[in-house]
């Protein structure tokens, strides 16, 4: 199976790299970060708030069927040039994991093709390690989990 | 979690980096391994020993040498360790694309 995502995470660093070629125009990708009601079906959270210009904010939640926030996000937009870049911190509600910064670069490959770029640099090297090791292997992400946790502790 | 943590700093420096690539494809001896390192033989002796340690390398006498030969499991857990991340932002971008697929030709 061709592994379309790629993740480079080398070995005591703060940072790690996402890339992926699309099947997709550039402003379509490009699109598919910026529209609210977009970003809302691929990542699956809410999305409160996006300023998408320089200092612009943004928050995404995710709530569980009683309406408990599982998961909240939010930072604040340093760069946002159309079709090339967005530079944003991001930041997780309740977590000890710290700001991170992302870098997120978009660049077009062919007419119907492009490749994108996130680079995302943390507070340490531990807590890079720390974010991956969350298990995301059982839902779509850690908010799946604190959902577990917390239906647990309900039985 | 803390066994872990060791493995990752194992695998933080270069020169350990390297003699786990020099081990994958077959079982050396310490000499042979620092033969291919211009670091004096004990800083190889200490990467060699901390490798064991974490269990990267495991040891295997044979007459009078004791060869090293990688550990293949713990080195798919390291593997595995940044899987579930990539796979959850596959899936994501899978879904992406799809949507942006059909937002292209709206029907």
């Amino acid at each position: 199976m061709e592994m379309k995502t790629k993740t480079e995470a080398e070995d005591g660093r703060q940072d790690l790299f996402i890339t992926r070629e699309f099947d997709l125009p550039l402003d379509l990708l490009f699109k598919a970060f910026t529209d609210p009601e977009i970003i809302e079906q691929w990542m699956g959270s809410k999305v409160l708030k996006l300023e998408n210009r320089k200092f612009g904010s943004w928050r995404f939640e995710k709530k569980d069927a009683s309406g408990n926030v599982v998961f909240a996000a939010s930072g604040v937009i340093h760069e946002f040039s159309p079709d090339k870049k967005i530079t944003r911190t991001f930041e997780m509600d309740n977590t000890p994991f710290g700001v991170q910064l992302e870098i997120t670069e978009f660049e077009k490959q062919t007419d119907d093709t492009s490749r994108l770029t996130i680079h995302t640099i943390y507070e340490s090297c531990a807590k890079r390690d720390e974010v991956l090791k969350l298990p995301f292997s059982q839902g779509i992400n850690w908010a799946h989990n604190r959902l577990q946790e917390i239906v647990g502790k309900l039985k | 979690m803390n066994l872990r943590r060791d493995v990752f700093q194992a695998i933080a420096d270069p020169t350990r980096r390297a003699i786990l690539l020099l081990v994958a494809s077959q079982s050396l001896t310490a000499g042979a391994i620092a033969s291919n390192f211009d670091t004096a033989r004990p800083t190889v002796s200490k990467h060699l020993q901390i490798l064991t340690e974490c269990e990267l390398l495991e040891q295997k006498q044979s007459g009078r040498e004791i060869y090293y030969n990688i550990n293949a499991k713990k080195m798919k857990a390291i593997a595995d360790f940044i899987e579930p991340f990539r796979q959850m932002w596959d899936d994501r971008f899978n879904k992406l694309e799809s949507i942006m697929k059909a937002y292209k030709k709206p029907e």
